[in-house]
Formats: C-alpha cells, structure tokens, sequence
C-alpha cells in the first residue's frame, strides 16, 4: 500500500517536473544557430507564411508568437552560460559572453606595420633598448619632485635664464643668448626633418600602387578607365607589343613621338606635300576673301558669352537666395 | 597619427586622431542617419525612432541633403570621413519610390553595401504606449525565415542588420538586464522588424519564461534596389589580422566530456633514484652501502 503511494507521489513530481519544464520549452523543426557573443538567434524554418499574409493584429500576434518562441530559446542558451556574481556576493548575475561568431566586415582595414625608421633601424642594430625614464626628477633648487620638462620643469624655466656662460674656446663678442637661441630653431628643424623624411620612406614603402588605381566602388569615369587599360596593357615584359586587344576595342596607332603634342615634319621629306602647302598658302594670302568668317566667330562669341551670364545669374540668385536667409540686408528688400 | 603630415599640437587632438586611425580591435561603429532632398514625415520620423535606439551611437542630421546615394556616393563618403561613421541610413520620399530608406556601410570610408527598402507600414515609438527600456541596451537579434540564407541579398541585408543594431562587442552581460529584442522576418518578399520589451517571468526551473511585450519600432519593409561590394572587396572588408586570432594554447587538449587534458614533457629519468616514500627500515647503512648487503638489518643486530 506504502510503496504503491510512493510511486504515486514520484509520478506525481515527475508530472510537475516535467510541467515546469513545458514552459520553456519550445518545439521547432530545425534547430535554431545561435551566436551568443552578439546576442543573436538565426531561425532557418520557413515561417508560416498562410497566416502571415492576411494583414491586421492576426498577423501581429503570429509574429509576437514566433518572436516569443525564438526569444525563449535564446534566453534558455544564455542562461546556461556560465554566470557569476560581479561585484561580490550581492551584485547582479552576469554571464560570461563568448567572442562573437559571426563574421561582419571590418569598419577600416587593419593597420600596416611601419617600416622602422633611421634610429630604430641604427639600435635595433647595435642593440640599443629603451631605458624607461622617471616622469619626476628631483630639482635641488627648488627642493622638490618637478617634472622632466614642461611646465615648472627640474631645471628651472629656460626662458628666465639670466646667465649663459660663454664656453672656453668661443668668441668673447658673441652674443651667446643668441646662439643658444639660433642652436635649439636648428635642432628643432633638424628634428622635424628627420620625422618628414622617415615618414616619406614610410609613405614610400607602403604605398606600391599603380599610378591611377581602380576605384574601390567599381564606379569610375571613363577617362580613368581608359588610362588604367592603357596602363595595364603596357606593363608586360615586351611593353605591350604582343598584346592581343578586346573584339570591340580600337586600335591604337603607335604615336611615335611618344605621347608629345607637337610633332613637325622631317625636313628633308614628302617634296610634293610641301609644295602643294606653299602654294595653299600663297593662294590664301593673295585671295580677298577673308580666311576667319567674321560673322560664324561673333556668333559663336555671343552665345558663349550668353551660356556664361545665364550661369552665372543662376549661382548669384541661389546665393544670395542664401544670404538673404541668413541676414536681414537693410535696403534690399525694397526692391 | 603615424602618417601625420602635420603633428597634433594638443593632446585632445591627438586623441582625436588616434581614435580614428585603423585599429587591431576596432571600435564600435557608429551610423548616421541623414535625411534626402525631400523625405516626409514618416521618413524623418523612423530615422528619429532608429536614432533613438541606436544611441549613442549614431549621428542625426538635422539638415536636409539633396543626394542621390545610388548615383552618386562622394557626399555619403564625406559625411562618413568628417563624422568617422561607417554606418548609414539614407531616408528619401518621391513619387517612383515613396518612404525609401537606403541602409549602407563603408569600409575605409567608401561604401562598401547599399541595400534600399521600401517602409510599408510604420509603428513608431511614441505611438506605442508602453514603458521603454534604457537609452543603449544591447539588444537580442532574431532573424526568422529561410530567405535570410537562401538569397543572396537577404543574406547581405541580415548582415547589414546585424552590424547596425549589433551595439557595443561586450565580454560578458547582466542577466536581467536582457530587456529588448529585435526580430525580423522574411516572408514573401517583405521583411518584418518588430521590437519588443522582454519580460522575464518566474518559472520552476531556472531559466524563465518569456513573454514579450510590444514596444519600439516595428517596421514593414521591401527591399528595392541594391548595390552590393564585388566579392573581393568583400572578402578583403572581412579580413581580421593575425595578431587578433586567440593563441592556442599548447599542450592542452578537451575531450568531448569536457575534461581537460595537459601533457608535460619529462626529461629521461634514472628510476633507481626517484623519490619515493621514505620507509626508514630499508634505509641503507654506510656498512651495508659499501658491502651491499640487504640482508638482517644492523638496527636489528645493534638492538640485540
């Protein structure tokens, strides 16, 4: 009698085992992927899309459903993390997050590594470590701890310095404020010197792009475009003379004078070609009629002078639109 | 700062420019949100909502911008360098393609993706009358449906999401500080963002039991037109550093119960002298040592 109502009461904690447990439990057909470092749940079950269709609080609350379903079985996941209490016996409970599983794009590329510069290259060779120095320095002056350099540094302010001895092997007539003045300009610029230098090596050494690189958006004028194939096309170890050219692409004829605009002819060349061009020109310079068209090139004048007005009138009523707006210009708005 | 032409005078700008400088562990990206030529209300005020969830982390343009992103990219590309985002959403209304949002990223301070969406419906913050939760909680994101992984743009739109609501990469969180999920579905061409307030209830166990509650945002979208990064450009955006892969640690293994298994590497030992537990009774006499001799024991023989 006993043991069949312990079985009873077992059976009975298991049902409410098992009833506490449904409630956060959720049935899906495939499971879902979970990132936990970013918080986030990927759900691949076609969602019921019958239901979805129809608009109107039906479909909010199929989607309040799924959402609720989804959002359950992340929290299960987080919450099984491992926990602690931050803070002592008292704080909050928090979960440890693991590194973020889903690979997003970078905002920047990663950084370069640097080529070292003179200094670094001269102590890595002589195996010159960095000493690391005291930011305090004891001033005997002053007695106390003062900073190396700055304000109110150890040695006192340089610029109140009264006295400059003149050093044994120097000119007694010089002014050697001045030299103290005109030696620290020198070691500034040397400095800066050295910085730009080792930066345009820098520059230099990482940089190993093409003159006109192709744009990382793939949007590109044409003109670029052109010049980048022309480019590319010469770069081969012939200079692109066997290189075989695109079906639609034109031939380039070879401009033997190597890309420079002028080009004269040879002196002692095509006889007939000069003699019909000297008397072209004779025939023009006795004929009365006027080479330039008078009436074509005021024509043309006018309108390029009208196509400038009307772009310029354009641009000054957008201004001063602008300006109108901003300032209240006393006498203008009479008119 | 290394490639400074011109050294920061002050430390303020030298922070300045070391916090935008390219980076090992990058910071979190921020998005601005920039209004077109003529958006309308119900644009401006989803841009207001996704700024109000993406604080502090995002930048509102108060402005309006006359710009076509899909034409023409170089003012997007000078907002994003002057601002240091590298998140953006484009709101713009016109009678071809009304309440348009064109939600992008760059890399480098060029766009990198650029996906529009169509804003069917909108529910906006204030008109849900309900408590919100704090300014910066890191939400939960949910993406449901099959699409988010068979279509390629879907995919890029799930990353592109993920990486505008993802918030700050935190290393661990407080449990009951969990409050907002954001979940968007894709069925039928049109993707579903709804944001809700979780309620953790108590349940017999130890993990409690959900229930959501309408809150935020929720936003009918369909997506128009795209322009997405080549593959390459994609694939060089993804690259992480070497230095910034977790360094295995040697000689340390785990089997799939979970025991942790170390191996340390002996020199050869002489077993003949190895320490063992001292039994003074066969302690060797200096006697015995030189005759070899294990047989009575001279402690015995002395006794006697």
């Amino acid at each position: 009698m006993a043991a069949v109502r312990v079985e009873e009461v077992l059976a009975a904690a298991e049902e409410r085992e098992a009833e506490k447990r449904r409630s956060v439990t959720v049935e899906k057909e495939l499971e879902l992927e979970f990132d936990l470092g970013n918080l986030l749940a990927l759900d691949r079950n076609p969602p019921a899309a019958a239901g979805l269709r129809g608009a109107g609080p039906r479909r909010e609350a199929l989607l309040r459903a799924l959402a609720r379903d989804n959002t359950q079985l992340l929290v299960a996941r987080l919450w099984e993390l491992p926990a602690e209490r931050a803070g002592g016996a008292g704080g909050p409970l928090v979960a440890r997050l693991p590194e973020p599983a889903f690979r997003l794009p970078r905002e920047k590329p990663p950084p370069r590594p640097r080529p070292p510069t003179r200094w670094e290259q001269f102590a890595r060779l002589k195996g010159i470590r960095r000493r690391k120095r005291t930011s305090l320095v004891w001033d005997e002056q002053a007695k106390e701890w003062r900073r190396r350099w700055g304000y109110r540094r150890a040695g006192g302010d340089p610029a109140r310095a009264w006295l400059a001895e003149v050093p044994a092997g120097a000119d007694p007539q010089e002014d050697q404020f001045a030299r103290l003045r005109r030696e620290k300009r020198e070691r500034v610029a040397r400095n800066e010197l050295n910085r730009l230098r080792n930066l345009a090596r820098a520059h230099r050494a990482g940089t190993t792009v093409p003159a006109a690189p192709l744009h990382p958006t793939g949007h590109q004028s044409r003109e670029e475009l052109g010049h980048v194939t022309r480019v590319a096309r010469v770069s081969t170890a012939s200079l692109g003379r066997f290189q075989p050219r695109l079906p639609k692409e034109p031939a380039e004829p070879p401009s033997r004078s190597g890309g420079r605009k002028r080009r004269f002819e040879p002196l002692l060349g095509n006889l007939a070609a000069e003699r019909s061009r000297q008397l072209e020109l004779l025939r023009d310079m006795g004929s009365k009629k006027p080479v330039l068209d008078i009436t074509r090139a005021v024509n043309k004048q006018l309108r390029q002078e009208e196509a400038e007005a009307a772009a310029a009138k354009g641009k000054k009523q957008s201004q001063r639109g602008k300006r109108g707006r901003r300032q209240q210009r006393p006498g203008r708005s009479s008119k | 700062l290394i490639y400074c032409y011109r050294k920061p005078k002050t430390k303020r700008a030298k922070r300045f420019l070391e916090k935008r400088e390219p980076k090992l562990k990058e910071n979190t990206k921020n998005a601005m949100l920039i209004k077109g030529g003529n958006a309308n209300l119900r644009v401006t005020e989803v841009l207001k909502d996704i700024y109000a969830v993406k604080k502090p982390f995002a930048v509102l343009y108060k402005k309006k911008n006359i710009t076509r992103p899909f034409e023409d990219q170089t003012s997007l590309e000078f907002f994003s360098k002057k601002s240091d985002c590298s998140l953006f959403l484009f709101g713009s209304h016109n009678k071809k393609r009304p309440n348009n949002l064109i939600i992008g990223r760059m890399f480098d301070y060029h766009v990198l993706d650029m996906i529009e969406l169509g804003i069917e419906k909108f529910v906006s913050l204030k008109d849900v009358k309900n408590s919100k939760c704090p300014e910066g909680t890191k939400p939960m994101l949910i993406f449901a449906g099959d699409m988010f992984d068979v279509n390629e743009e879907y995919r890029r739109l799930k990353s592109l999401l993920i990486d505008f609501f993802r918030g700050p990469s935190v290393p661990s969180i407080r449990l009951a500080g969990l409050e907002y999920v954001l979940h968007f579905t894709a069925v039928d061409g049109k993707i579903y963002m709804r944001s809700y307030k979780v309620l953790l209830k108590k349940s017999g166990c130890k993990i409690p039991r959900i229930e959501l509650e309408e809150m935020g945002p929720s936003l009918d979208l369909v997506m128009r037109r795209t322009h997405l990064a080549s593959d390459d450009l994609y694939k060089l955006s993804l690259k992480q550093p070497k230095a910034l892969k977790p360094k295995k640690k040697k000689n340390i293994s785990h089997d799939v119960f979970g025991t942790t298994y170390g191996r340390i590497h002996m020199q050869k030992q002489d077993l003949g002298k190895l320490q063992t537990r001292k039994m003074k009774g066969l302690k060797k006499r200096p006697a015995e040592k030189s005759a070899e001799d294990g047989g009575v024991s001279p402690k015995k023989s002395k006794s006697a």
